[in-house]
C-alpha cells in the first residue's frame, strides 16, 4: 500500500489566496449586502430598506453628473492619450539609439505620486497666485484657473491626469510595435507604401491585440478616477467634477452613509464587471494564439 | 542616394526629434518649475513663477523638512512600502509557481479569480473593510495597510510571476525531481535563481506603486505620526499652503528621490510594465 503524498502546491497557493479572498472577496461581498441597508457605519442595528438606495441615487441629479463626468473622462482618455502615445511611439521605433532616454523622460510623470503630481500643477502650473496663470494674468492677460470655473474644472483635472499617464501607452504601444515582423514592413516599404500608410496597413493590424486591451484598460480605469479629481478639487466646485468614485468615497467619510456608498460602488463595479468580461476574454484570445 | 533625398531624410530626422523634443518638455516643465521655484522666497514666486534665482534660499529646504514632518514620513513610507514588497514577494511568487502548471485542481477557476479581481474598483470593497479595520482597531496600522495594498497588487504580481515561471524549462524541475527533490528544494534551489530577475522586477514596480499610491495610504494612515511622506506633503499644504517656496522644496524632496530609483532601475521597470500588457 502506499501511502498518499501531500500535495503542498495547495500550501503554496493558500497565503496569495487568503489575503486576496479577505481583503477583496469577502468585503465585496459585505458591499454587496449593505447596499441593501441604511448602515451608518457605526451604529450596531441595521436595517434592510431594499432597493431605496437606488432609487434615491436614480433621483439624484449629482448621481447623473458622476456618471457624466466618468463617460466625459472615458473618452478624453480613449482619445487623447491613446493619439499622443501612439504618435510618440511611431516616432520613437524609428530612433534607435536615442530611444531610451525619450523613453525614460516621458516617464517621469508616470512614476512621481499622484499627490506631489496634482499639488505641482495646483501650485505651479493652475494658481492664480504662484502658477504660470499668474504670469498671464500680469501680463494682462485675464484667465483664471479652469478649476475654478464649473464648466472646465474636469477638463482641468483630466489634462493632469493625462500629462502623468500618457507615456505608459507609448511604452507599452512601443513594445508592442517592435514586435511587427520587419520583413512585411520592408515588403510594403518597397511598395512604396509612405509613412501613414505603413502604420495604418502594416502596424496597425499588428498590435491590434494590445490596442483593444489597452482601450479596454482607459476604460475600466477611467471609471475608477479617483485620486487627481480628490486631491484637486475634492469633487467640486458645487459637485461639477465628481465622479462616481469620489461621490461613494463621500457618502461613506462625510455623510456616513455606507449603505448609499455600498449602492455607488456596486454601480461602478457593474461598469468594471462588464468591461473586465471583454478583458477576459480579449487576454484569453491573446493567449491561445 | 541623391543630395535631395538626403536632405529629405535630414528633413524628416529634424521634425521627429523636434515632436520628441516638445514632448520631453511638457512632461519636465512644470517639474522642472518646481525644482526651480524651491529655490526662491515666497515673495520671489509670486511676482514671477518663471524667474530664475539668483540666491539659492537653501533654507527653504531645512523648513520644508521640518514642517512636512518628513523625518517620520520617510521612514512610515519605507515601512510600508517594504513590507507590501516583502509579502506580495513571498505570496505572489509561491502562488505563480503553482499556477504556472497543472500542478493542482481548479487553477483555471483560481487564474480567472485573479483576472477579474485585478478589475475590481477598490471602492468595492473599501467601506465594509475600513469598518472592519476600525473595529479591529487597525486605522493607522502600517503592516495591517500594507496587506491591503499586497492584496491590491497580488493579482499583477501572481501573473508576472506566473510568466516568469512558465518561462522556466521543464526539464530542469524534472531532472531535480528525479534526484529525490521535494517541492521546497525545488523552488528554493532550482527555480529561484531561474526566476529572481522576475523577483526583482515585481518588487520594483510594487514598490513604486505602494509609494506612490494614494486612496489606501490616506484613508487607513490616519494620525500625524502614521503619515507617509506623501501624506505629510499633502497635510502640509492645508497647513503650510502660504509659502510657497517651502512647499516647492518639499515636493522636490518627494521628487528626487523616487527620479534616482527610477532612473537606476528603469530597465526592470519598463519590462514589468511591457510584461503585464504586452505577450509575446
Amino acid at each position: 500500500m502506499k501511502k498518499r503524498k501531500i500535495n503542498w502546491n495547495y500550501f503554496l497557493i493558500a497565503p496569495a489566496l487568503l489575503i486576496s479572498v479577505s481583503i477583496i472577496l469577502l468585503p465585496g461581498v459585505m458591499t454587496f449586502a449593505y447596499s441593501f441597508t441604511d448602515w451608518n457605519g457605526l451604529s450596531p442595528n441595521i436595517n434592510f430598506i431594499g432597493l431605496k438606495n437606488f432609487i434615491e441615487l436614480f433621483q439624484d441629479k449629482i448621481f447623473f453628473k458622476a456618471i457624466q463626468n466618468n463617460i466625459i473622462w472615458t473618452l478624453l482618455f480613449l482619445t487623447i492619450p491613446v493619439c499622443i502615445g501612439m504618435l510618440a511611439a511611431m516616432l520613437l521605433l524609428s530612433r534607435k539609439k536615442t530611444r531610451s532616454i525619450y523613453q525614460v523622460a516621458f516617464l517621469i510623470p508616470y512614476v512621481l505620486a499622484p499627490s506631489v503630481n496634482a499639488m505641482l500643477w495646483l501650485n505651479v502650473v493652475f494658481s492664480p497666485v504662484s502658477g504660470v496663470i499668474s504670469v498671464f494674468r500680469n501680463m494682462g492677460i485675464d484667465i483664471s484657473s479652469p478649476l475654478a470655473d464649473m464648466k472646465t474644472a474636469i477638463y482641468g483635472c483630466a489634462a493632469v491626469d493625462i500629462w502623468h499617464y500618457w507615456s505608459y501607452l507609448t511604452v507599452i504601444y512601443l513594445a508592442a510595435l517592435r514586435q511587427v515582423p520587419t520583413d512585411q514592413v520592408e515588403a510594403a516599404r518597397l511598395d512604396g507604401c509612405n509613412g501613414w500608410q505603413l502604420f495604418r496597413y502594416i502596424y496597425l493590424p499588428n498590435i491590434m491585440s494590445t490596442v483593444s486591451l489597452m482601450f479596454v484598460m482607459i476604460t475600466i480605469g477611467s471609471f475608477l478616477a479617483f485620486d487627481y479629481i480628490k486631491l484637486m478639487t475634492g469633487g467640486g466646485p458645487a459637485h461639477a467634477t465628481e465622479v462616481l468614485g469620489t461621490y461613494a468615497y463621500s457618502f461613506a467619510f462625510d455623510s456616513m452613509k455606507v449603505g448609499k456608498a455600498a449602492a455607488v460602488g456596486l454601480f461602478i463595479s457593474f461598469f468594471g464587471l462588464i468591461a473586465s468580461t471583454i478583458y477576459t476574454r480579449l487576454s484569453k484570445n491573446e493567449e491561445m494564439q | 542616394m541623391g543630395v535631395t533625398s538626403k536632405k529629405k531624410q535630414f528633413g524628416i530626422n529634424f521634425i521627429i526629434h523636434l515632436v520628441l523634443i516638445v514632448l520631453v518638455i511638457i512632461c519636465l516643465a512644470p517639474i522642472a518649475l518646481v525644482v526651480i521655484n524651491s529655490f526662491k522666497t515666497n515673495t520671489e514666486i509670486v511676482s514671477n513663477p518663471l524667474s530664475w534665482p539668483f540666491v539659492l534660499h537653501l533654507e527653504n529646504y531645512i523648513q520644508a523638512w521640518k514642517t512636512g514632518n518628513f523625518s517620520v514620513g520617510f521612514i512610515n513610507s519605507v515601512k510600508l512600502t517594504g513590507c507590501t514588497v516583502l509579502i506580495v514577494l513571498v505570496t505572489a511568487s509561491l502562488a505563480g509557481y503553482v499556477l504556472s502548471g497543472k500542478r493542482i485542481k481548479g487553477s483555471g477557476v483560481i487564474l480567472m479569480y485573479f483576472m477579474m479581481a485585478m478589475t475590481v474598483p477598490i471602492q468595492l470593497f473599501l467601506f465594509p473593510l475600513y469598518y472592519a479595520y476600525a473595529k479591529l482597531n487597525l486605522i493607522g496600522n502600517i503592516l495591517a495597510t500594507s496587506f491591503i495594498l499586497a492584496a491590491l497588487y497580488m493579482p499583477l504580481s501572481v501573473f508576472l510571476m506566473r510568466t516568469f515561471f512558465l518561462n522556466v524549462p521543464k526539464e530542469l524541475e524534472e531532472s531535480a525531481r528525479i534526484d529525490g527533490a521535494g517541492t521546497w528544494q525545488v523552488i528554493w534551489h532550482i527555480m529561484r535563481p531561474v526566476v529572481s530577475p522576475g523577483l526583482i522586477t515585481v518588487a520594483i514596480l510594487i514598490g513604486l506603486q505602494s509609494w506612490n499610491e494614494y486612496l489606501i495610504s490616506s484613508t487607513f494612515l490616519q494620525g500625524a505620526k502614521n503619515f507617509t511622506a506623501t501624506l505629510g506633503f499633502l497635510a502640509m499644504n492645508g497647513s503650510y499652503g502660504s509659502d510657497m517656496g517651502v512647499m516647492m522644496a518639499a515636493a522636490s524632496t518627494l521628487i528626487g528621490p523616487i527620479i534616482v530609483f527610477f532612473l537606476c532601475t528603469q530597465r526592470y521597470f519598463v519590462d514589468g510594465m511591457v510584461s503585464g500588457a504586452v505577450k509575446g
